[in-house]
C-alpha cells in the first residue's frame, strides 16, 4: 500500500465533503478552461479566416476594423462602396504589379438572416482557406460568369434553410425606413459548398452581375414610380447603418449603363504578389495616398489590434475572475481538510503508532489535497470542454467560428503544475496539524 | 548504541512524569529495571490509571522517558532520532490497542497491509492475506471495520500487529472492550501468533482472568517505584 492509496482512501471515507470540494474546484477550472479555449480559438480562427487574401481595399469611410468586420466576418454592414474601377486598377491596372489576385465583392441584402455576398466565380478558385485548403462543393458546382442569376451557398446556409441545388431565393434588404424589401428577382442555386469552418459557411454567394442587374431594375422602377431619382444611397447608408448600402452610380439613371465601370462594389479582396516584398508591403500606404477615398487594410493586423486592444483586456479580466474562483475553491479545499483534521487526529496517531514518520503523515495530507485538486481540475477540464462543445453550434452559427469540445489548448497544461502548487499551498496548514499531532494524547483521547 | 545483553527488552532507571495544567509535575513511572526475553509472554497487571499505557508508549517509543534507557534488541531507542525511532517501531514493534484502532476507510486486508507500509521493503500482500485468514476472517478480507463486530475488529488488529514480523508486540487491554465469548479467542490468537513467530508479548490488563493465563505475571506496582511508594 502506497501513500497515494492511503490519501485516496481518506478522500473516499469523506466522500460527500470531498466531492463537494472537488466540484467547487471543477467549476473554477471549467471557467478558466472556457476562457482560455474560447479566446485561443477565436484568436486563431479570426486570424486563419483572414488568410487566402491579405489585403482588403474598401471605402475610406469608417475605420479599418469596420471594413474587416464587415468584409471578412459580415458582422456589420459595409460603410459605403467603391467604384468597380478600383478592382480593375488592382487586377490589371496600375497596382497589378503588386497584386497576384483580386476579387470584387458587394455585400448587401440577406436571405433568412444570412448575408448575401455578390462576387465573381473566381473567388472559389483563387483563394484557399486555412492556408492551403481549396473551396470545394458538397453538391452541384460553381456558377459561371455569364449565369448572372445563379448563386452558390455555404454549408450552414444549406443546413439551416434547407436550400439546395436547383432551389431559388430572393434577396431581401433593409430599407431606409427600417422595414424590409424583397427583390423580385430570384437567384438559382448551382452549388453547395463543403463546410469550411469559416464565415463563408454562413453566406449566399450570388453572381455580382446579377446583383447589379437587380439593383438597376429596382431603381429604374423606383424612378418610374416617383418620377425622380432616389436619394443618394451612400448618404442614406450613413444615416441608417442597417440600410442596404450597395448602390452604384447607375442607380440615378432610369437607363443604367451596361458598362461594368459604372458599377460599384463594397470591397476588393486582394492577394498581394510578394515577389517584390518591399512593393507589396508599400501597397496599402500607396493606395491610401493615391486615392484618399479608399483604404487598404491588412485584415490580420486589424484583427490582432482588436484582440490586443479589446479582447485582450476582456481575457485578462475573465482570467483574473476565473483564477479568483479557483483560489476560492482552493481555500474551500483547505477549510474542508482543515475541518476534518480534528476527527482525523486518531487516524494520524494510529499511523504514527504503526511507524509512520511525521513527514509521512504530513505528506499523506498533502497528497490528499493534491488528489482533490487534480480530480476537481480534471473534472473542470471535462466540464469546460463540454460547455464549449454544447455551445459550439451556437457559436458557429453566430460567428462562423467552428469550435469543438476537443479544442484543447497547450496553455491548459499549465493547469497541472498550477493546481499542484495551489493544493500544496492550501494543504500545508492541515498537513502541519498532522505533522504536529501528539500521538500519545491522540491515542488517549481516541481510546 | 548497540548492547549485547541477552534480553530483548531492557528498561533501566526509566522515569516519566507529566505536567498537569496547573504546572504540577506528576510522576508516573520510576522503573529501576524491567526485562523481557525474546519470545517471552509477560502480562503486566494494574489498576486503571496506574501508568500501564504510559509504560507501553515508552517501550514503543511513542513517548520518551524523562530519564533512563529503553533497550530493544540491543538498541537504546531513547538515543534514536524521532524518525529513526518511528522506523524502528515500524519494523520491530507491533501494537494492539484496547479500542482496536483500525482505520475506518480501509478494509481488513488493507489495515493489515498498513502495518507493513511504514517499514523497510514493500508490503507483503500474500502474508497479509495469510494473517487475515489465520485470525479466521478470510471471508471478511474486504470488509471495512464498521461492517465487522468488535471481536472481528480486534482480530484484524492482532493480524496487523503481527504483519511486519515484529520482535515485540505490545497489547494494551486487548480484551477489555470485547464480549466474554470473544475475549478468549482474541487472547488465544494473540498468544499463539506470538508463539509461532517467536515474538515477545507484553500484555497489560486489569483482568485477573486474563492475567492468570500467562506464565509470567508482573504487577506494575512491583516494578514501578511510584506505585510501590503509594502502597
Amino acid at each position: 500500500m502506497n501513500l497515494w492509496k492511503i490519501a485516496w482512501r481518506s478522500i473516499q471515507h469523506r466522500a460527500v465533503s470531498s466531492a463537494l470540494t472537488a466540484f467547487s474546484m471543477a467549476l473554477g477550472v471549467a471557467l478558466v478552461v472556457a476562457v482560455l479555449v474560447i479566446y485561443q480559438i477565436l484568436d486563431r480562427s479570426f486570424k486563419r479566416s483572414s488568410q487566402g487574401y491579405d489585403l482588403i481595399v474598401g471605402p475610406a469611410r469608417g475605420g479599418p476594423l469596420e471594413l474587416v468586420l464587415s468584409t471578412v466576418y459580415y458582422l456589420q454592414n459595409p460603410r459605403g462602396t467603391i467604384p468597380y474601377e478600383v478592382y480593375e486598377e488592382l487586377h490589371s491596372g496600375r497596382y497589378a504589379g503588386e497584386v497576384e489576385a483580386a476579387i470584387p465583392i458587394a455585400i448587401g441584402g440577406f436571405y433568412a438572416g444570412f448575408p448575401v455576398v455578390s462576387t465573381v466565380p473566381e473567388l472559389f478558385q483563387t483563394f484557399r482557406y486555412f492556408g492551403d485548403r481549396p473551396y470545394e462543393f458538397e453538391r452541384g458546382q460553381n456558377f459561371s460568369a455569364n449565369q448572372i442569376w445563379h448563386a452558390v451557398i455555404g454549408a450552414t446556409v444549406a443546413r439551416r434553410t434547407g436550400l439546395d441545388v436547383g432551389d431559388k431565393f430572393k434577396v431581401t434588404h433593409t430599407t431606409s425606413g427600417q422595414g424590409t424589401h424583397e427583390h423580385t428577382e430570384e437567384f438559382e442555386i448551382t452549388g453547395v459548398l463543403k463546410p469550411t469552418g469559416t464565415p463563408f459557411d454562413r453566406v449566399l454567394f450570388s453572381n455580382l452581375r446579377g446583383f447589379w442587374e437587380m439593383h438597376q431594375h429596382e431603381h429604374a422602377v423606383e424612378s418610374a414610380d416617383t418620377g425622380s431619382a432616389p436619394a443618394d444611397a451612400t448618404t442614406a447608408g450613413e444615416e441608417h447603418p442597417q440600410e442596404h448600402s450597395v448602390q452604384h452610380p447607375a442607380e440615378h439613371s432610369a437607363e443604367p449603363s451596361e458598362s461594368e465601370d459604372a458599377h460599384s462594389v463594397t470591397a476588393v479582396l486582394v492577394k498581394r504578389d510578394w515577389t517584390n516584398s518591399a512593393r507589396a508591403l508599400e501597397l496599402p500606404r500607396r493606395i491610401g495616398q493615391e486615392s484618399p477615398e479608399l483604404q487598404a487594410v491588412v485584415p490580420s493586423e486589424e484583427v490582432a489590434k482588436m484582440f490586443e486592444g479589446l479582447l485582450g483586456d476582456i481575457q485578462t479580466v475573465l482570467l483574473i475572475f476565473a483564477v479568483m474562483i479557483v483560489i476560492t475553491a482552493g481555500i474551500g479545499l483547505m477549510v474542508s481538510i482543515y475541518n476534518s483534521m480534528a476527527e482525523r487526529q486518531l487516524e494520524i496517531a494510529i499511523m504514527r503508532a504503526l511507524g509512520a514518520k511525521r513527514s509521512t503523515v504530513m505528506l499523506v495530507v498533502l497528497l490528499e489535497s493534491i488528489l482533490l485538486s487534480l480530480g476537481g481540475g480534471a473534472l473542470g477540464v471535462l466540464l469546460g470542454h463540454s460547455l464549449i462543445g454544447a455551445f459550439s453550434g451556437t457559436i458557429f452559427e453566430q460567428t462562423g467560428i467552428r469550435v469543438s469540445a476537443l479544442s484543447a489548448q497547450p496553455v491548459e497544461l499549465i493547469l497541472i503544475p498550477g493546481l499542484i502548487a495551489l493544493a500544496s499551498i492550501v494543504g500545508y496548514m492541515p498537513a502541519l496539524i498532522a505533522y504536529r499531532t501528539d500521538v500519545a494524547k491522540a491515542l488517549a483521547h481516541g481510546g | 548504541m548497540v548492547f549485547t545483553e541477552e534480553s530483548l527488552l531492557v528498561l533501566r532507571d526509566v522515569r516519566k512524569s507529566f505536567q498537569t495544567p496547573d504546572g504540577e509535575v506528576l510522576p508516573i513511572l520510576d522503573i529501576p529495571e524491567f526485562t523481557v526475553q525474546a519470545g517471552e509472554q509477560v502480562v503486566i497487571v494494574g489498576e486503571s490509571g496506574c501508568g500501564k499505557t504510559t509504560l507501553l508508549h515508552v517501550i514503543a517509543g511513542i513517548g520518551r522517558p524523562d530519564e533512563g534507557q529503553v533497550r530493544i534488541d540491543g538498541w537504546d531507542i531513547t538515543l534514536l532520532s524521532e524518525s529513526e525511532s518511528d522506523r524502528f517501531r515500524a519494523e520491530n514493534i507491533g501494537y494492539v490497542f484496547q479500542t482496536f484502532n483500525l482505520l475506518p476507510a480501509f478494509t481488513a486486508l488493507e489495515n493489515v497491509l498498513l502495518g507493513m507500509t511504514f517499514g523497510r521493503g514493500r508490503p507483503d500482500a500474500a502474508r497479509a492475506r495469510q494473517l487475515v485468514e489465520r485470525v479466521g476472517l478470510g471471508h471478511r478480507m474486504h470488509h471495512r471495520p464498521r461492517q465487522m463486530s468488535v471481536g472481528e475488529q480486534q482480530r484484524v488488529s492482532v493480524a496487523r500487529a503481527l504483519a511486519n514480523r515484529p520482535k515485540l508486540i505490545l497489547a494494551d487491554e486487548p480484551t477489555a472492550n470485547i464480549d466474554t465469548g470473544n475475549q478468549q479467542i482474541i487472547l488465544d490468537l494473540l498468544r499463539e501468533g506470538c508463539r509461532e513467530e517467536n515474538v515477545a508479548l507484553i500484555l497489560v490488563t486489569h483482568s485477573p482472568e486474563v492475567a492468570a493465563q500467562f506464565p509470567r505475571l508482573v504487577p506494575l506496582a512491583e516494578i514501578n517505584l511510584i506505585l510501590s511508594r503509594k502502597t
